[in-house]
């Protein structure tokens, strides 16, 4: 089992829901956070003062999958959440090592 | 003689003014300041909302609108002893508790608009003390000499609605404060934008439509003079509205909501003491000169002097109101609808220029005074980690979002 963590622009989550929906996978956390990476924030005018914005609000999504879902998982997030321009997020997968459903207690793949 | 009309104009008029304190000054300054502040902002204009109107009541009616000595009014209306329930007060067809009330709201706002220049760093002891020393001891006085018949008002200083009595006094002392309790701990490098825009343009709004109460309130009747004054209010706010958009348009590619409305403000407060002579084309150049010149101030306070004036009460509201003070002989006689001048225009120009030359150098004296003395009270400035911290829990014990918690 893989944990796919997700850093995403915000308005393209629905994007991203859709996607991953269409190829029948249910089920993700997000989170809404703020980093950046090389985009380095960007700058704001008030007032005429310039105020510079280095952490960029972003959402983390959060998948646990069976090891054979996660190829096509992280190809369906990365063409939805694309814009092409900087600041799009990254992807990462991280190995699971276990699941546990907590309604039921069934654990492993099937408490994904 | 107490006439119905006039009365019910200023009762609305009245309630309009208080409005622009609670909530609309609130609001737009609670947007201005970083989350972790908003509610300690909210709660000093509450507070001093409060305070000046008990000492209003106690000893700054009487200050300034007892007696016609050319300083101080007297002391024989303090606690208002004497106030009769059906007496007009003298000049008006207004019931005098109306009068009380309705200038109460003048000595609510003025100092309200100081917490601009030390928000989110003063402890609010210091707010109190020095909020409620200041309306006794510069608001009154200046207000008695404009308009309780003082030795300005004997000069033929013309100051409709308070560009000298209201937005001067402010000005200058919210500099004098900002320069004494030194630069919030980030100044200037890492200062935190604005944390909620929206909150900025809802409480202008409604400070644009309480100003009709200021500003057309101060005719003190219902009739022609109210009329031309809230006209001329109108379209001061929206031209300047215009003009300071058009500047960021220009010069950052953006027209941001914060400038639109900042220029708002600049226009009120410009045209503030020329209300009652200006006519309406009068009042379109008297907002494009608000929002330029403020524009400029502005930028002049933070980056030049290096002044952490925090929300810009010199810029926007002493130089909008001194401008617009000075301005007055001139763009009364634009267009049609103007009032008249008690004095030749050149003269004029110069009777309105001592008066706001004398009004701020007395505001800044005086202020540095109170200030000082609520340093040695209770000290001007929070602990550094409170400052870290945020006022809103620091010093209240509450927090201003619990999204999430």
């Amino acid at each position: 089992m893989k944990l796919v963590v997700a850093i995403i622009q915000p308005h393209r989550l629905e994007n991203v829901r859709q996607a991953l929906t269409d190829i029948g996978i249910n089920g993700m956390t997000v989170t809404e956070v703020r980093g950046y990476g090389r985009q380095r924030g960007h700058t704001e005018i008030y007032r005429g003062a310039e105020y510079t914005i280095s952490f960029m609000p972003k959402l983390k999504l959060e998948i646990g999958l069976a090891d054979e879902r996660v190829e096509d998982a992280v190809l369906a997030i990365t063409k939805a959440a694309r814009t092409g321009k900087i600041g799009d997020g990254k992807i990462f997968t991280l190995d699971l090592h276990a699941a546990q459903r907590v309604r039921t207690g069934e654990t492993g793949e099937g408490a994904l | 003689m107490i006439d119905a009309a006039d009365t019910a104009w200023m009762l609305t008029a009245t309630s309009l003014v208080l409005l622009m304190t609670l909530p609309a000054l609130a609001l737009f300054y609670g947007g201005l300041v970083q989350a972790k502040n908003i509610l300690s902002v909210l709660v000093q204009c509450a507070a001093v909302a409060a305070l000046c109107s008990v000492l209003w009541f106690a000893l700054g009616y009487s200050l300034s609108f007892s007696g016609d000595g050319p300083w101080l009014g007297d002391g024989a209306a303090f606690f208002l002893q004497g106030l009769a329930r059906d007496a007009a007060h003298p000049g008006t067809e207004i019931p005098e508790s109306v009068f009380v009330m309705f200038q109460m709201t003048f000595a609510v706002i003025t100092p309200a608009l100081i917490i601009g220049a030390y928000v989110e760093r003063i402890r609010f002891a210091a707010v109190l003390v020095i909020s409620g020393l200041w309306m006794l001891l510069v608001y009154a006085p200046v207000a008695h000499w404009v308009w309780g018949g003082g030795w300005l008002a004997k000069m033929g200083v013309m100051d409709f609605a308070g560009g000298i009595v209201v937005h001067v006094t402010a000005g200058v002392s919210a500099l004098v404060i900002a320069w004494m309790i030194k630069p919030r701990q980030e100044f200037p490098q890492g200062i935190r934008p604005p944390h909620a825009p929206w909150m900025v343009m809802v409480g202008a709004s409604m400070l644009w439509v309480g100003w009709f109460g200021f500003n057309a309130g101060s005719a003190v009747s219902s009739g022609a003079d109210a009329g031309m004054a809230m006209l001329a209010t109108h379209l001061s706010a929206a031209s300047a509205t215009l003009a300071w958009m058009a500047i960021e348009w220009i010069k950052f590619g953006k027209p941001s909501l914060v400038g639109a409305v900042t220029g708002t403000i600049a226009g009120l407060a410009t045209i503030t003491p020329a209300a009652g002579v200006t006519g309406p084309m009068g009042a379109v150049a008297m907002g494009v000169a608000a929002a330029c010149v403020c524009y400029f101030a502005v930028w002049l306070v933070k980056k030049r002097m290096g002044v952490d004036d925090a929300l810009d009460v010199l810029g926007v509201h002493g130089v909008g109101g001194g401008m617009g003070t000075m301005l007055l002989p001139f763009v009364a006689l634009i267009g049609a609808g103007g009032g008249t001048l008690g004095q030749a225009p050149s003269q004029q120009f110069v009777t309105q220029t001592i008066g706001v030359v004398v009004v701020a150098l007395f505001s800044a004296v005086a202020t540095f005074i109170i200030a000082k003395l609520a340093d040695m009270l209770v000290g001007l400035r929070v602990d550094r980690e409170h400052e870290t911290q945020g006022l809103d829990f620091a010093t209240h014990g509450e927090t201003g979002y619990h999204i999430n918690r």
